[in-house]
């Protein structure tokens, strides 16, 4: 653990830095970084040998040479004072203070990287988390400890939904809200603000942390944004028993810097430029959700990433929907139709949703009821495509039926507002209403002792309303 | 004193100096934490490792023991309800260690070594035994009679056996050979890269029935046969997985959740104990082993799982057992050994992949089959093995996918289409195949009905007739095809939605008997047939699709099994009733 300071760069090549001279620098040691200047710099060291150090740089390599800069290996991997005191603060990229406030000082230091949770130990998600959105809590259901993205595109609105989703989910059963961690990876100003603000309306700055990263700060920050927040996070979930929402926002962008890196290391590129190892790097972000046996606490995530081009076969999307637990796709096209929000069901998906639904957790006929919307709204947006070739009169009566069930549950059950909070007996009963005209025949996806309990009592919720 | 040394760490690779005694694939272990790792290239003094543990903080100069041998894994008693991570080590005892984290430079026995295991030998002194002979057996789990076999290279005479109750450590026999004398114990050692081998591979003829329909009816796969299922994400690869592991009628289940979510493998962990056998009622956990070694456990751990995993299996099947295998998923290993591949700087294949992912899958696929065990007693035993493909953007055109595709005979083809609409599983009928469904033709035959041959390739006809249909329906509209055609989209129609479609989560829908199944399909084109027939005579589709058992069809799949017979008899019954009637409205 020698704290000399080495003044041997061999060579600066993008985000990385070649120290000559060094014996036994760790891999995945902290670097301080000494500019001719006096300004300090931080970096991680990527590989190394004896001689020879690979460091990576957090922030840019401009006023950095050859021979004027010298570098400190501090004995310890990279890691973050936590504390109580965090709550309501805001942090930069790399975790220091951007709200003028204090450092963080703690004897709680924690190693931003860490091991695996090991499967053993995990609890299994079933709490159901009311979103308050139909298309989540009725379709995609969300439950404590689960990581489910948000997959989007460039000018659709994928904030506002993190954001009601972030002011709205309660769990049923209990009155205890989330504390939530939002972590900034290269978006703009704007953007943050706007959460920001958001957090501000709702009365959650209190009990939230933010980092942020903006697309002005370095980007290789990036790499160690979501560390920080997840960490943060863990430290909350697990040491103060608390239910944390992570909001992670761009994905896209922390893969952006992976890439960076991998270019700058001259690595052998995966599909489209980005590393091999990508699957695994995304991995040790996502997987850091979850709940553990005996203990409080549980990390739920909600990573946003903007798919280049609308792509969802693009890597990120790809190895992303590979790893976390289903996905909510936005939908440009019912975005032009002022569908808000303008989610995509039939691509979306919860893979714990059965854990959280069913009897005792919301009700007994939730999975037969989305079953038959989603059965119901594929055949329908089948019979719409027909119907702009042949012409709706050729379609069967049927077809008819399911045509004007997706058009209503558009409008009315994914299209609910920023402001709407619906309960999930609401949204079933919206779920109901929308199958009202369908022959009973056609609903082969519902036991029958399930229409008839709650077929009827929804309709005689409408005719009350008439009269 | 050896002076091997880290000389370099860039990842999950690390290159060290003078390790003694190195020969490729030995055990190592690195650093003051005692890391596992294997040697796997070596060039004048220099070795390098992979690791198949987190190397954060190693530092050059840090010290490398050799073990000197390669990756082995314990076999024995113990092995059945264990939970395992890439290499052997029991989860829930790491937790115990090192807590909720997986802990680094941590030992752990494979086995329980202190639990009595009741042995009961099966042959007595001076008998004559030969390599892979049962000498005795343990009771491992109510569900599976563990055989203590000689071990390979082993043949003499034995001079000592005894009974009792013995740790996996202890010695059971004594077996006087050509050449000394060896002890046998309750268990042994083998390494994991090489397959253990077999007196004979036999073609396999007997299906391994899974009580899901689209699989057992469509595209079954035999005892002893590979299968691959390859789809995009969400398109429910690891559903379908389970579902094998849970209902497959093998002896033992080995499920391997390579590089795939946490949360899955606790899903597992919960669910399997609550489970019941369908024949024995005993919990499912009883015959199943788990080797978990998740998305974000170090990667070279996950090249080493499925050698891990399908080594076990072998040992089962060497019992005599019929062994399936299913590994989630394929891709997750071999972009571990990408990974490992890039680190060494090896000049890539096909998409960075190495030049030898082909050879590595093909070497994998192979160690699966039925075969005549190495025994004196002709002992038969097989292993399925059943690999998930995660194809990149869900396009099969990608090495992996091809190089699996290459030496697997069944092909189950999820599609992200069927999966959206929620027709589950989403198993494509078109694009499907099963090898083996002609070779066990007399099987069926023989066990279920002499026109189960015929019953499915009807009812494929009939899938692929509605796909062409569904084209012209495209161009020129639903109402302007002849009312025969409307017949064939219906009984299409209910094959699919009454038959394929089948609910993982419903308590009945989950598993049917492929007695079921049989009356399942049967009773739906009866019902086609009469259609048809109905609609020569001048009845109207849409009249049809109103009759009371046409809803009754789609009950079928809730029908308990020991109600299904009455149920079907009836509706049967109500069937040809309700037909007569509607042909004489018209003829009136």
């Amino acid at each position: 653990m020698s704290k000399i300071a080495y003044k041997n760069l061999s060579k600066i090549a993008g985000p990385l830095i070649f120290v000559e001279g060094v014996r036994d620098a760790a891999y995945g040691e902290m670097v301080e970084v000494k500019l001719a200047n006096g300004e300090r710099r931080k970096g991680q060291v990527l590989d190394t040998r004896e001689g020879l150090a690979v460091v990576q740089v957090f922030g840019q390599t401009y006023g950095l040479g050859t021979d004027n800069t010298s570098t400190k290996f501090v004995g310890e991997t990279a890691m973050i004072s936590v504390s109580d005191e965090m709550l309501g603060r805001t942090f930069d990229g790399l975790g220091n203070p951007r709200d003028n406030g204090p450092k963080i000082i703690s004897k709680e230091r924690f190693d931003l990287v860490g091991s695996g949770i090991n499967p053993y130990s995990r609890e299994e998600p079933s709490e159901f988390i009311q979103t308050g959105m139909s298309n989540i809590d009725g379709m995609n259901t969300l439950v404590r400890g689960q990581k489910l993205p948000i997959f989007s595109g460039a000018g659709l609105p994928h904030n506002l939904l993190a954001s009601q989703i972030a002011r709205q989910a309660k769990v049923l059963s209990s009155s205890e809200s989330f504390s939530v961690v939002f972590g900034a990876i290269g978006i703009t100003s704007e953007e943050a603000n706007f959460f920001v603000k958001q957090f501000e309306e709702s009365g959650a700055l209190g009990r939230s942390v933010l980092f942020l990263n903006l697309s002005s700060d370095p980007s290789m920050e990036r790499i160690l944004t979501p560390r920080l927040a997840l960490t943060t996070a863990e430290f909350l979930a697990y040491e103060r028993e608390m239910h944390v929402l992570v909001i992670l926002t761009d994905m896209t962008n922390y893969c952006e810097a992976l890439r960076e890196i991998s270019a700058a290391r001259e690595e052998v590129p995966g599909r489209r430029g980005y590393p091999g190892y990508m699957y695994t790097d995304l991995a040790s972000i996502y997987e850091r959700a979850g709940k553990i046996k005996g203990r409080k606490g549980s990390v739920t995530q909600i990573p946003i990433l903007a798919m280049p081009a609308d792509d969802i076969t693009h890597p990120i999307p790809d190895l992303t929907g590979y790893i976390t637990e289903g996905q909510i796709v936005m939908s440009r096209e019912l975005h032009r139709l002022n569908i808000q929000p303008p989610v995509d069901v039939l691509t979306s998906l919860s893979r714990l949703m059965n854990q959280g639904i069913g009897s005792g957790r919301t009700r007994e006929d939730h999975r037969n009821l989305a079953d038959q919307l989603y059965a119901a709204y594929a055949q329908g947006k089948d019979a719409r495509a027909l119907a702009a070739i042949v012409g709706e009169e050729a379609l069967s009566d049927i077809d008819r039926k399911f045509l004007a069930i997706a058009n209503n549950f558009e409008r009315k059950f994914v299209n609910q507002g920023i402001d709407e909070n619906r309960s999930i007996e609401q949204t079933l009963g919206i779920g109901w209403e929308l199958l009202s005209d369908l022959p009973e025949s056609e609903m082969k996806r519902i036991k029958p002792e399930f229409i008839a309990k709650y077929r009827k009592k929804s309709l005689e919720v409408e005719s009350e309303k008439e009269e | 004193m050896s002076n091997s040394i880290v000389s370099r760490i860039s990842g999950s690779v690390v290159v060290a100096t003078d390790v003694e005694d190195a020969e490729m694939y030995h055990v190592v272990r690195i650093g003051d934490l005692g890391l596992l790792g294997e040697i796997i290239r070596l060039e004048g003094n220099k070795a390098t490792i992979q690791v198949y543990e987190d190397t954060t903080g190693i530092r050059p100069g840090e010290k490398i023991v050799n073990t000197k041998r390669p990756l082995s894994i314990q076999l024995g008693p113990g092995l059945l309800t264990s939970i395992y991570d890439g290499i052997q080590r029991p989860l829930d005892v790491l937790r115990e260690k090192s807590g909720d984290f997986i802990g680094r430079g941590v030992t752990i026995p494979a086995l329980d070594q202190h639990k009595k295991w009741t042995f009961v030998p099966l042959k007595g002194k001076n008998d004559e035994v030969h390599e892979g002979e049962i000498i005795g057996e343990v009771q491992e789990t109510p569900l599976i009679n563990h055989k203590i076999m000689v071990p390979f290279g082993i043949n003499g005479k034995i001079t000592d056996i005894a009974e009792g109750k013995y740790t996996v450590n202890e010695n059971v026999a004594e077996i006087k050979t050509a050449t000394g004398k060896s002890n046998v114990g309750l268990s042994n050692w083998w390494m994991v890269r090489s397959p253990r081998p077999v007196a004979k591979k036999l073609p396999p003829v007997s299906p391994l029935l899974t009580g899901q329909r689209v699989l057992d009816t469509f595209f079954p796969v035999a005892k002893g046969g590979t299968a691959a299922i390859p789809g995009p994400f969400g398109s429910g690869k690891t559903v379908t997985q389970q579902q094998l592991a849970k209902w497959a009628d093998s002896n033992v289940i080995v499920y391997i959740g390579c590089g795939e979510r946490g949360n899955e493998m606790t899903e597992i962990l919960t669910t399997f104990p609550e489970l019941e056998d369908p024949k024995s009622k005993r919990p499912l956990m009883e015959r199943t082993i788990l080797v978990a070694n998740t998305s974000n456990m170090p990667v070279a751990a996950r090249e080493a799982s499925i050698y891990t995993g399908i080594t076990m299996g072998e040992y089962y099947r060497d019992m005599g057992y019929d062994v399936a295998l299913m590994a989630d998923s394929t891709s997750r290993w071999a972009e571990a050994l990408r990974e490992i591949s890039g680190r060494l700087e090896e000049m890539p294949g096909e998409e960075g992949y190495p030049a030898y992912l082909g050879r590595r899958l093909a070497e994998f696929y192979e160690r699966g089959g039925k075969a005549v065990v190495t025994s004196p007693e002709q002992r038969l035993g097989s292993l399925t093995l059943v690999g998930a493909v995660s194809p990149p953007g869900g396009d099969f055109s990608e090495p992996v996918s091809q190089n699996t595709l290459r030496v697997t005979r069944v092909f189950w083809g999820l599609d992200a289409n069927l999966a959206s609409r929620r027709h589950f599983p989403s198993i494509n009928w078109l694009t499907s195949y099963s090898l083996y469904a002609d070779d066990m033709d007399d099987w069926y035959k023989n066990n279920i009905s002499p026109q189960w041959t015929a019953l499915r390739k009807e009812a494929l006809e009939i899938l692929q007739r509605e796909a062409e249909l569904q084209e012209i329906v495209q161009l020129i509209g639903y109402d302007a095809l002849p009312e025969p055609e409307k017949g064939i989209l219906d009984t299409a129609r209910s094959i699919r939605e009454d038959y394929l479609q089948q609910s993982a989560y419903d308590e009945v829908d989950t598993y049917t008997s492929i007695k079921k199944q049989f009356l399942m399909l049967q009773t739906i084109l009866e019902f086609g047939r009469l259609e048809a027939e109905a609609i020569k005579k001048g009845v109207q589709s849409t009249k049809i699709g109103t009759l009371p058992t046409r809803k009754e069809l789609s009950m079928i799949k809730w029908t308990r099994e020991e109600e299904v017979n009455a149920k079907v008899e009836e509706i049967k019954t109500n069937m040809s009733k309700q037909f007569k009637e509607l042909i004489m409205e018209v003829a009136r």
